[in-house]
Formats: structure tokens, C-alpha cells, sequence
């Protein structure tokens, strides 16, 4: 499909393969750039391995995230505009004086997988070699961290054994902890087409919530909150007693096996066991088991569910150790395979971008390695321990210990646990660098120093995806303003801070070289082998570069073409080259639910949100899928919460709030509620799930048990509801509920307080005040008995602004958004049509297109449903045929199906 | 053989009465109308498009003499054949110039009369009354010679005769004795709305003033009036529109029960079962009437009792008010300013001119006040009149008909954009 951003004139037009900015799925890009009107058509890449000419809506609606108008453009230090001389020069002499004072630990790096391996390496190399502390962490670790210490605990490195093009060849496909449909939905429309291209395929879901994901699975286990331990040892177990076991390997290949089994027997002995622990039915955990135990292609995707938890580590290696135990690893169609959030997490794996990692594979811990490296980048600073890990991080912000932070690429302070934590140290303090692409979020508003980084489309880097695969990621505009890529401003800093030698770049080829270099120094048989070697690309010339294709490494001299699957020699990382199998028993939370925080809290990603929407909210269209922070809750806690669907919740933590829409649904698990995890402060006052979540992290990764923390719900009693639509954004209204979202030709502003103005007509023009004009007419309604306020406001014909408040006291009445919302798009409203517009609603043959379900098309739920009834529509190949909905990226057949059953369902009814 | 009816007054009323009882028993009467002016039965209401020279008289005609012939109606037009005495016993009616009817049953139907102010001056040549072709002829011919016009009265007669003075290029101010425009018709808003329209096509007003005296030269023309304030202002000509009283004086004079009007009950029977009377000259339970609707109705009644039918009733239903100035859309009903019992529904567009209020009590519409916007005044008055419950139409009742019934088949109500669509 293609989809163009604005018009662009054909005659400038020229065009450029590159990768999608957002998650590790790593899908390539065609982009057709006119560089002068700074426009870019975005078309998936058919030559790109991974995602083979697909693109999902976020990636498809990169085009329209690339405005000016909310970019960081110059250097600021104390809101002042600067110099990129005078930025550098004082954000490098305050850290020096900091170390000088207080030593290198007294300062931090913090990172994330949206940098370049280039840009990442280079941080890496001035924090840990340099400066001399290993306090650099990344964003990454909230991610996949899990699945890094997991699989050194099993194969002695990080090491990725699949590919995607394993979903072909598979018969079994477990995806456990991850909505597939939402988070990586090229991966989805890919497991998609391989089962119906194979009807043996079957498919399981694991998760507590039924998901979308949930749409092509043949079994989904809604399985316990934090259980899945006990699923895969009862697994182990059952593969044991089965006789599934591959003792060749198990006896040749690995070591631990014993130990392992008798503790899974010790902590899940049947499938009794197991049903009590994870509250699944019993027939259901035996069908599961019994498919794996008989298919030998079996693939386990595994993502969030899994990692983020306080025994993240352990529920990755009760994954790995079914794997290693049935010998299901290095060939086709076998394996599990982690599936990274971020575009370059696995990038960052690579250069040593974790505290606890060196470079390059190598481990802090290892003194071999240290002197290598030390060796290799003439330094006598090598950092020589493991510096904090992001929670520890923040903390030592917190206490003090740490005095200068310098973020990079991402916003900890709606991302980490403990958000508002995160907010008051940074606010406490002494020095806070911002590196970001994007004017304003709730991090950046903290900062000291920002300084404007490129952004998508102007940076020009490697990436690595999850399945290996590097990847150039080309510039395609101009940078914005001033703005730099972030290993010319890190490089920058590093001279300013006398390190000039060793970060003398004059072009990232320079650094991607070091890397490549690095990554083969002393790695062979005689070193001990490391996994990760792209020592083929160390004297890559600049045309190679620029014109590299995607390639999945290692690429040494063994593998000069790359290597599609890893462990094919059954030769693993250890010194013994043998895999290790962990002995697990399932342990539960840190923290778990009372009787004053009853309901366990579960976050995670949507379809058209990318984390803290810095950018995807940018785009119009990915906004309209999911407007608001909600909350999902079973139909029964709703009851016993007294919450009404539609209306706001209020939830709590031990560690903080947040309020949210409230969804009922029964497809979320009794006793839990989800939240999203994207709203920040710049859209929604207090919607950041970070500042619930309990800062708690598994001991041996540091992950953050993100996806469960105690918390209780109450509604929250508004007096009114009600949403502001206005083609100039507001500040701040100074009300409990308030939630921005940007549209096309507006941004509306869901609504809620709880005291309603005297004066309704005089409380908004004071709200207003910035942007009212003297030519602006205004038009009202007001029902003062049934609650009722309405606005809106002309100009020139045009409508500008539109305000609609209810009373909660009667039923809450507020008019369509969407239908409103339309009226934006036109440059004038008639005289007649101006009569019926705050009616909300249209009169005779204008229609109402419902809220969008396909994001690619812009095709709503409404236009869908008319469809479905009046063609008798049944099943998602015609609707697409009739309407083009779910034939691009096809991350809405899900809910083009629940639609279908729906009409279906209210036409038996009728 | 056939009964006889005689029908004073060739107006709007009497003439509805007749038309309706023709329509339904037309061999039951031999009917003879006695009218004061020498025309048929023209429209009254549309005697403004005429001050305007929008309309001339022969298009505002509803009964030219022609239809009067058709139907075997005797007509008696003209000043001199007016009624001047009615003999109940003789049963019998005598015009000014002699003619007689003798009646079996008679109709009553003298309508109203201008009130006049008391006043000194009040008799002055360039004082007139707005009331009929004469009045609006004269008023023509002052607008040709004479540039400045004082209308006294802001109610619906004075606006229209105000508006079409203007019209004629006469200098027209309006003098009212409250604070804003028909303000028995209109709330404040609409009021004010009303005003700056009129005043942007050149009306002046002039609000709570009392007048005390008009002024007149040697030759006994009005040249000025003074109000209780001391405020004076030139005039050339000076319209007197506050109001009519039933015209009650030949009733009254034959013994018919009059108070303010001629006393009638629900058949609009007076006290004397032979004579039956309609339209403005009557008073039923306490009130009098001054606009056509009710007038109908009560002619519609009246033909009923007429024609021994006699099941009809006549009820005065809240009558609903518009203003025949062309370009100003007006309308009310039933009650216009809100007391503690009434809900409000208010919607407002001032620059487009735009001013809607509905009052609610108990679930039901009690009244409207449109300005700009009046296409559903008739749909209100029905859902008042037959008091229909309009609590499920309520949040699009002000936006009309077309809205208010799409919502009682859906449900306008879209709670927020999240909770529809999810994935089951």
C-alpha cells in the first residue's frame, strides 16, 4: 500500500531504503523523499528479509510524524538558546568538575534502543572506557534485559538462536507473554499466512488478558498473572514423563539437566500442580503439553509477559530448558525466539550498552575481557564493576549519589516504575542533559541542557532487529534546525572532556568499523570464542556502507554472508561450549495484592502507540484507535468497584495514581486490570501508568516487574464530563481529567472535574483566553436541567472550536466526537449545517464513520458494521474487498472479525 | 325552507364561520353579511406587506365578490350599510342607510377596535391607528409627503407598521412604554436580537417613555410629541399601535351580556341562544383575542353549532405568535419567561442571528421563544399543544424536528470513543 504523507511533486522525488523507527521487528522501508518540501512516502521495502514488503500503522504513518513543528531545534542550556560550542562546552566541564568532586560514579548515562548501534557505541566507549564508570543504562533494560541475562544463563551468551523465517517452517507456535497482534504485528501477519498456509500449524496463546493475538490462536491459557515458571517446569515435567526427550543432546550438549527436572518436579509434580498455580484449566494445560510434547517444530515467541517480571530471567530459562530439552534448537522451525520492543535494542546488546556488559559481547565482570577492551581502546580508565542498572540508577539520582544524569533518546519519566519518583529525583537533580529529537516530554521538561538530537529520517545508522538482522537505517531529509546526531554530540563532549583521541570521528563508517573491529579483536578459539563477531564489516569501505543490505550476523570470515540460525553446531558460548539447563521453581511477585490494593495491574502496548508517543501520537490517524488512557477490567470487578463503563477510574498504588477511562471487559481476567503503557503528561494530566508501577526488578537482570503491581480502583465521581475540540492547543485547563489527543485538523481534549462552573460560558472564555479573536462568533447550548453546555466557535465560517460539557448527575450526554470532529476538515461550515452542529450528530445522508479500526485506511467502526449488514458481509477478505479495511497492514482483522461476529450475533438476536 | 343567518362584520372570523358552514351543510342557510368596508373579505394579517408595498390589496384578498355570488351570499359592503341596531325580539338587523335582515340565527363578528391613547392632540390630523386598508392608504400617502414617523407601541402592530413606514423611507422611531420589544411575545434576548435587526435597517427606538401630549400646528397637524420624561420628538405622522378592545358597542346596546368582550361559552353561544359571536368582539372564560389562530378555531367551533353538529368545543390552545416583517424570523408560544418550575433549553448564535429557548416543565414543553430560526415553531406548538413527553428527544429537541426524531429511534448518547470496538 502506499500512503502519502502530503503531496509531494513527482518531479523531485527520489528514493530510499531504510528501517521503520519503531519496534524490533525491524521492517524495511521504501521511502520516496522530496527533500525540499521535506515530505516522505513511506511503502514497505519488498526486499527487506524481515518484513518482506509490509508495514503495520505505525510504520505506515512515519510520513506524518516528520513536522518541525514539534521539534527540538537548537541547544538550550536553562531554557536559554545556546551555541552548540557553548552547550558542549558547559554540559563537558560540569560533568568534569562532578568527577573531579565526587568521582566517575557520580555520573550517568542513560540510553535507549531508539539510538543508532553507532550512537550507542560511542556512549558505551566514553562511559565505560573513559570516564570510567559502567553507569550507562539503557531504556532496553525495562524491555529485554530478561531475555539478555536469560540466555547467557543457558547458551553463555546473548545470543538470538531463530529467525522469523522460522514461523514457515513451525507446526507449533507458543507466543507466551506477548499481544503479537498489537506490538509486532508484521510478526503476527506473518504467523497469520503461515497457518493458513498450513493447516497442521496450530497456535497457542499465552497471556492472562485475551488479546488480539488471541484472534488466530487454536488454545489461549489465561494463565495466573507471574505463573509461567510453573507452566514450563510442569512442561519440563511432562516432556520428561512423556518420553519427549532428546538424551543425545541432553547427555552430549548440556549440562544440568537433572537438576532442573527435580526441581521442576519438586515445584509442579503433574499437571494438578501446575492447574493450581496458574488457575488454568486442566484440560486446557494437558492439550498444550500434549501438542509440544508431539511436535518437534515447535517455536516460542516470547516477549514483555515474560520478561518483564521479578523472575523475568527465571520464566525466560523454564523456556530455554524445554527447548534444550527436546534438542529443539538450531534447526528450522524450532527455537525460541525473544521479541525486542525497540528498533535497535538489540544494537545496544551488541556494543555493551547495559551496565552490567562491556562491549562487544564481553562481560565487566571478566578481567580477560577488560584488558582486551582496555587494550583495544588504549584506555587505563576502563570501568572495572558493573555500574546500576536503570532502577538502581534512578534511585542513586534520588539519594544523591548520583549528580549528573545525561538521557539520551527516551523518557524515563513515564516509562520507568515509580514514575513520579523518577520525576522528583531528576527535579532534585544537579545536572540533567537531555538529548531528544522532539521539543517537549515529561523528561525533557526536566532537563538542564537539551540538546536537539536528529530524529527518524535525518539519523544514519545500523540497527540490529530481533532476528540478527543489521540494517541500514538512512538519512532521508536535512537535519531539523541544528540538531546532530547523537554520536557527533556524545564524540563532542568527549573531546571537550579531553578524550579527543580516541573519539576523533569524523564519519559514523569510523565508528561502525571500531565496532566491527572490536567485535572480531581476539575472537577465535585461542581467546574463547564470542558469539557476536561482524569482524567482516572492520574494514568496510564507505560505498559498502552506504549501500549495505540487510545481513544477519555473525559475519566473520566463517559466515561472510551472515548466519540465518545460531546453534546449528550445537556448539554453545560456555567455556565448555555445552548449554546449561536452570533449576527453576516458580516464585511469586515482590509484591502482591491485599485487601487495600486488591487488583493486580498489568501494562502494555496498543496497536497505534508507540512508548511515550513522543512521535506516533504525532500522526493523526494513530490516535483514533485508542484516544484515551483506559483501563480494562472484568465485568464482575466492575461490579464489585462500582465502575461503569465509559466513565473514569481512579487507580492507586502503593507508589502512585493515575486515572483512566474505564473499559469493561471479559476479556480481561478477574482480579487483574491492564492499562496502557503510553499516556504522558503531554497528553494526558495524570495518565502515566509509570507512576503506579512497583518498583520492583528481578535480581539478575534488573528488569522491572512491570506488568504486575498491586493496586485498588474506585470510580472517579465527576460532577461533569465532557471534551474541547480546537484547532490551537491549550495549556493546561486545571482539571482533574484531562487527556490531549491530536487529530488531523484539531486536538481534542477529553474532560472531567469535579465542581462545575457558575458560569459555564464565562469559565471557558477565561480557560480560552490565548486564543480567542475579536472576528470569532460563538454559538451555545445549554440544557441547564439536564447538564447539558455545549459551544462552538466560528470564524469566518470555520468552525474553530467546539466544547461539550455533561452533568454526571443524569445520564452523562455527549454528542459523537468523531461526527464533530469531521466538521474540522471542511474550510466552511453553511448557515444551514451551522444550525444543527451542536447537535453533534448529522442530519439525513451525512454519516458517522465510528471510531477508526483500520488505521491504514482510515476506515471506521460505524462504516464497517453498514457494511458488514448491507453487503452480508462474512468474513475480513470481503469487508477488505469492499473497503479496503485490514489489507495493508492487517493488524485490525481482529477487530474486523469481533465485528463481523458482533453483526452477525445482533441479526440472530433481531 | 331554509333558515336565515345573518353575519355582522365581513372579517377574517366571520367570514371562516361562514366558509366552514357552507362547506358542510351548504343548503341549511340563506346567509346575508353586513360589512363596514366596501370590499370583500380581505386578510388583515397581511396588511403590513402592503404598508411595505410588498403586496397590493387585491392580493391579500381571501373572498372577492365574486366567491360571495357563487355561494348565494348576500353582501352588504360599505360604510353606509354598517349595523347600527340589532332587534332580538323582531330578530332583525338595521344598517346606517336602512336596509334590514331578519335573522334565525345571528352571528356577531364586529372584531376590535384600536385603542386610543387619552390624550391631548390625540385627534390630530397625522394621528392614526393601524388597523385597515384605510389606516394603511393613509399612512402611504403621509410616507410620499412627510419624512418623520412616531410609532407608539413595540407589540407585533407597531413593529410591522414601524418596519413598513421604514420601508415607505420614512424617519421611524418606536416608542414603547417597557423595557424591550413584544414583551409579552419575546424574552429579553429574542427582544434584543429583534431590536438591533431593526435598528440596522434604520429603526430608532425609544424605550420606557409615557406619552403625555402630541403637539399639533395652527392647521391641526401633529408636529411633535412629549413624553412624561420631557422628551420630545418631531413627528409628521404619529401611529398609534398599543393595542385593540372588542368592538362591543351594538352588542352592548342590544342587551347582549358584554363584559370586556361580548360573553360567549364554549359553543360561542352569547346569552341570547339566537346570537352566536367570534373573533375579536368576544370574551370566552376571561379572555380576548387578537391573533388569527385562535379565531379559526373558534370560527371552526362555531360553524359546528351552526350546523346542529353541535359536538364541537372551543378550548383556547397557547396561541402562537409571528411577526410579518420580512427577513425577521420570529416565533413564540405559550409561556416565555421562565419561572422556578420551568427547565430551560437555551441555544444561541448571535451572529448568526440565532436565538432559541425552550421551557420544560414536567417532562413536556411548555414554551418557545425562536428568533432567526423558526421552521419548527409549528412542530413545538404541536408537541405543546397535544403535550407530548419529550424526554427521550430532549438533547436535540432545539436542533428541530428532523434531529428530535432521529434520536427517539437511537440513541444520540456516545459515551466516549474507547469503549466501542474492542477486540473480544
Amino acid at each position: 500500500m502506499q500512503y502519502i504523507a502530503k503531496s509531494a511533486a513527482s518531479n523531485e522525488l527520489h528514493s530510499v531504503n531504510t528501517t521503520c523507527a519503531y519496534c524490533g521487528v525491524g521492517c524495511g522501508i521504501q521511502a520516496t523523499v522530496n527533500v525540499e518540501r521535506r515530505e516522505v512516502l513511506v511503502q514497505g521495502d519488498d526486499s527487506h528479509p524481515s518484513s518482506q514488503g509490509r508495514l503495520c500503522s505505525k510504520g505506515a504513518s512515519l510520513g506524518d510524524t516528520l513536522s518541525l513543528q514539534s521539534r527540538l531545534l537548537y541547544p538550550q542550556v536553562n531554557g536559554q538558546r545556546v551555541s552548540w560550542d557553548e552547550a558542549i562546552d558547559t554540559l563537558g566541564s560540569r560533568f568534569q568538575k562532578i568527577i573531579q568532586q565526587h568521582g566517575p560514579d557520580a555520573v550517568a548515562f542513560y540510553g535507549s534502543g531508539q539510538l543508532l548501534t553507532e550512537d550507542y557505541y560511542v556512549a558505551n566507549k566514553l562511559m565505560k572506557g573513559f570516564i570510567g564508570s559502567a553507569n550507562i543504562d539503557t531504556n532496553s533494560r525495562l524491555c529485554m534485559s530478561s531475555a539478555v541475562a536469560g540466555h547467557k544463563r543457558a547458551f553463555g551468551s546473548d545470543t538470538v538462536p531463530t529467525c522469523y523465517d522460522d514461523i514457515d517452517h513451525a507446526n507449533l507456535i507458543v507466543l507466551v507473554g506477548s499481544n503479537t497482534a498489537w506490538c509486532h504485528p508484521i510478526i503476527f501477519q506473518r504467523i497469520r499466512a503461515a497457518k493458513e498456509r498450513n493447516p497442521d500449524m496450530k497456535v497457542v496463546v499465552i497471556d492472562p488478558r485475551e488479546t488480539a493475538t488471541c484472534d488466530i490462536a487454536d488454545l489461549h491459557l489465561a494463565l495466573r498473572s507471574t505463573t509461567d515458571v510453573a507452566l514450563f517446569n510442569g512442561l519440563l515435567v511432562h516432556l520428561a514423563q512423556g518420553d519427549a526427550l532428546d538424551q543425545e543432546f541432553i547427555g552430549d550438549r548440556t549440562i544440568g539437566f537433572f537438576d532442573a527436572l527435580e526441581a521442576a518436579k519438586r515445584d509442579m509434580p503433574d499437571i494438578a500442580a501446575v492447574s493450581a498455580c496458574t488457575e488454568l484449566d486442566h484440560e486446557k494445560v494437558k492439550q498444550f503439553y500434549q501438542w509440544f510434547l508431539n511436535e518437534p517444530r515447535s517455536l516460542t515467541l516470547y516477549s514483555q509477559g515474560v520478561k518483564q517480571s521479578s523472575s523475568g530471567v527465571d520464566k525466560v530459562n523454564a523456556i530455554l530448558n524445554c527447548h534444550l530439552a527436546t534438542g529443539r534448537i538450531g534447526k528450522p522451525g524450532m527455537g525460541p525466539l525473544s521479541l525486542t520492543g525497540q528498533p535497535n535494542a538489540m544494537g545496544g546488546r551488541e556494543v555493551g550498552g547495559l551496565a552490567n556488559q562491556l562491549a562487544a559481547h564481553m562481560e565487566i565482570t571478566d578481567d580477560t575481557h577488560r584488558d582486551r577492551v582496555a587494550r583495544f581502546w588504549q584506555t587505563s580508565s576502563l570501568a572495572d564493576k558493573p555500574g546500576l542498572a536503570a532502577v538502581d540508577l534512578f534511585e542513586a539520582i534520588a539519594a544523591g549519589r548520583i549528580k549528573a544524569i545525561w538521557i539520551m533518546a527516551t523518557n524515563p519519566v513515564v516509562s520507568m516504575p515509580d514514575a513520579d519518583r523518577v520525576k522528583e529525583a531528576l527535579k532534585k537533580c544537579e545536572l540533567v542533559v537531555v538529548s531528544d529529537c522532539v521539543a517537549n516530554t515529561d523528561t525533557l521538561d526536566l532537563a538542564d541542557i537539551k540538546l536537539p538530537a536528529q530524529g527518524w529520517s535525518e539519523k544514519d545508522g545500523m540497527v540490529t532487529n530481533s532476528e540478527r538482522y543489521i540494517s541500514h537505517q538512512r538519512a532521508l531529509l536535512p537535519p531539523a534546525g541544528e540538531a546532530k546526531p547523537d554520536w557527533w554530540i556524545i564524540s563532542r563532549v568527549a573531546q571537550r572532556m579531553g578524550y579527543g583521541h580516541a573519539f576523533d570521528y569524523q564519519h559514523q563508517v569510523e565508528i561502525f568499523r571500531e565496532h566491527a573491529a572490536l567485535s572480531g579483536f581476539e575472537n577465535n578459539s585461542g581467546f574463547g570464542e564470542r558469539d557476536f563477531d561482524i569482524s567482516g564489516l572492520a574494514e568496510i569501505s564507505l560505498a559498502d556502507y552506504q549501500a549495505f543490505k540487510p545481513t544477519q550476523w555473525p559475519i566473520n570470515k566463517t559466515y561472510p554472508a551472515g548466519r540465518k540460525r545460531m546453534f546449528e553446531d550445537q556448539l554453545f558460548y560456555t567455556t565448555d561450549r555445552k548449554a546449561r539447563f536452570i533449576a527453576l521453581s516458580y516464585q511469586k511477585p515482590k509484591n502482591v495484592t491485599d485487601a487495600q490494593y486488591p487488583l493486580v495491574l498489568n501494562t502494555g502496548r496498543l496497536r497505534d502507540q508507540w512508548h511515550t508517543m513522543t512521535r506516533s501520537a504525532l500522526a493523526p490517524r494513530l490516535n483514533q484507535h485508542r484516544p484515551e488512557p483506559f483501563v480494562e477490567v472484568h465485568p464482575e470487578d466492575a461490579v464489585v468497584h462500582g465502575l461503569e463503563d465509559g466513565e473514569i477510574a481512579h487507580l492507586r498504588s502503593a507508589w502512585g495514581q493515575m486515572y483512566a477511562r474505564i473499559n469493561v471487559r471479559d476479556t480481561q481476567r478477574k482480579g487483574d486490570v491492564f492499562v496502557p503503557m503510553h499516556w504522558s503528561e503531554q497528553y494526558a494530566k495524570k495518565g502515566r501508568m509509570g507512576a503506579l508501577v512497583n518498583p520492583v526488578v528481578d535480581a539478575l537482570s534488573g528488569q522491572p516487574e512491570s506488568k504486575h503491581t498491586p493496586v485498588a480502583i474506585r470510580p472517579f465521581h465527576a460532577a461533569w464530563h465532557g471534551f474541547l475540540m480546537t484547532r490551537v492547543s491549550v495549556e493546561d485547563l486545571a482539571l482533574a481529567y484531562q487527556v490531549k489527543v491530536v487529530a488531523e485538523d484539531y486536538y481534542r481534549y477529553e474532560l472531567a472535574a469535579i465542581k462545575t462552573p457558575r458560569d459555564w460560558l464565562t469559565w471557558l472564555k477565561d480557560k480560552l483566553h490565548g486564543q480567542l479573536k475579536d472576528d470569532m462568533e460563538w454559538q451555545q447550548y445549554h440544557d441547564a436541567g439536564a447538564g447539558v453546555f455545549r459551544v462552538a466557535v466560528y470564524q469566518h465560517a470555520r468552525l474553530m472550536l467546539v466544547f461539550c460539557a455533561s452533568s454526571t448527575a443524569s445520564e452523562p450526554m455527549l454528542p459523537s466526537r468523531n461526527w464533530l470532529g469531521s466538521l474540522f476538515m471542511r474550510p466552511e461550515i453553511t448557515a444551514f449545517e451551522r444550525r444543527s452542529v451542536l447537535a453533534g450528530m448529522a442530519s439525513g445522508s451525512q454519516e458517522d464513520q465510528g471510531v477508526t479500526v483500520c488505521a491504514c485506511y482510515g476506515v471506521g467502526e460505524k462504516a464497517i458494521c453498514r457494511l458488514i449488514e448491507e453487503q452480508s458481509l462474512s468474513c475480513y477478505q470481503q469487508v477488505g474487498a469492499s473497503c479496503k479495511a485490514g489489507t495493508n497492514c492487517g493488524s485490525c482483522i481482529p477487530e474486523i472479525k469481533s465485528l463481523i461476529s458482533q453483526v452477525r450475533k445482533k441479526e440472530t438476536a433481531d | 325552507m331554509k333558515q336565515k343567518l345573518v353575519v355582522i362584520g365581513n372579517g377574517m372570523a366571520g367570514m371562516k364561520v361562514v366558509e366552514e358552514l357552507i362547506a358542510a351543510k351548504p343548503d341549511m342557510y340563506d346567509i346575508t353579511v353586513f360589512g363596514a368596508e366596501p370590499f370583500g373579505n380581505y386578510n388583515r394579517i397581511m396588511l403590513s406587506p402592503v404598508l411595505c408595498g410588498e403586496k397590493n390589496i387585491d392580493e391579500i384578498m381571501i373572498h372577492d365578490l365574486a366567491w360571495y355570488q357563487g355561494n348565494n351570499i348576500t353582501l352588504y359592503a360599505g360604510s353606509e350599510k354598517e349595523v347600527i341596531k340589532i332587534d332580538r325580539k323582531a330578530q332583525s338587523v338595521y344598517s346606517k342607510d336602512g336596509t334590514t335582515a331578519q335573522y334565525d340565527r345571528l352571528l356577531i363578528a364586529t372584531g376590535s377596535r384600536p385603542y386610543v391613547l387619552p390624550i391631548e392632540g390625540s385627534t390630530l390630523e397625522g394621528v392614526l391607528a393601524f388597523r385597515d386598508i384605510y389606516d394603511v392608504n393613509k399612512m402611504i400617502s403621509y410616507a410620499k409627503t412627510t419624512r418623520r414617523a412616531v410609532v407608539l407601541g413595540g407589540g407585533l402592530l407597531g413593529l410591522e407598521a414601524a418596519n413598513g413606514l421604514r420601508a415607505q423611507g420614512m424617519d421611524v422611531t418606536v416608542v414603547h412604554s417597557q423595557p424591550y420589544l413584544l414583551n409579552r411575545q419575546l424574552d429579553e434576548p429574542a427582544a434584543r436580537l429583534l431590536q438591533a435587526e431593526l435598528e440596522s435597517r434604520g429603526v430608532k427606538f425609544v424605550f420606557e417613555e409615557r406619552t403625555k401630549v402630541l403637539h399639533g400646528d395652527a392647521s391641526g397637524r401633529v408636529v411633535s410629541v412629549e413624553f412624561e420624561s420631557k422628551l420630545a420628538l418631531p413627528c409628521d405622522l404619529f401611529v398609534m399601535a398599543i393595542g385593540v378592545r372588542p368592538n362591543i358597542a351594538l352588542a352592548q346596546s342590544a342587551g347582549i351580556f358584554c363584559e370586556q368582550g361580548v360573553v360567549v361559552d364554549d359553543t360561542l353561544q352569547t346569552y341570547d341562544p339566537k346570537v352566536y359571536a367570534v373573533g375579536e368582539c368576544v370574551q370566552h372564560r376571561g379572555d380576548t383575542f387578537g391573533l388569527v389562530a385562535p379565531l379559526f378555531e373558534q370560527a371552526k367551533v362555531c360553524a359546528n353549532q351552526l350546523g346542529l353538529h353541535g359536538v364541537a368545543r372551543y378550548q383556547t390552545l397557547p396561541a402562537a405568535t409571528r411577526l410579518k416583517v420580512s427577513g425577521i424570523h420570529i416565533f413564540s408560544v405559550g409561556q416565555v419567561n421562565e419561572d422556578e418550575s420551568c427547565e430551560l433549553i437555551r441555544f444561541s448564535d448571535p451572529a448568526a442571528g440565532i436565538y432559541k429557548k425552550l421551557l420544560l416543565r414536567g417532562g413536556h414543553l411548555v414554551g418557545a421563544v425562536l428568533y432567526g430560526d423558526t421552521d419548527d415553531g409549528a412542530y413545538y406548538q404541536s408537541l405543546l399543544e397535544g403535550r407530548v413527553a419529550i424526554n427521550d428527544c430532549r438533547h436535540a429537541l432545539v436542533f428541530g424536528r428532523a434531529l428530535a426524531e432521529q434520536t427517539q429511534h437511537a440513541d444520540i448518547n456516545d459515551p466516549i470513543d474507547v469503549q466501542q470496538g474492542e477486540v473480544a
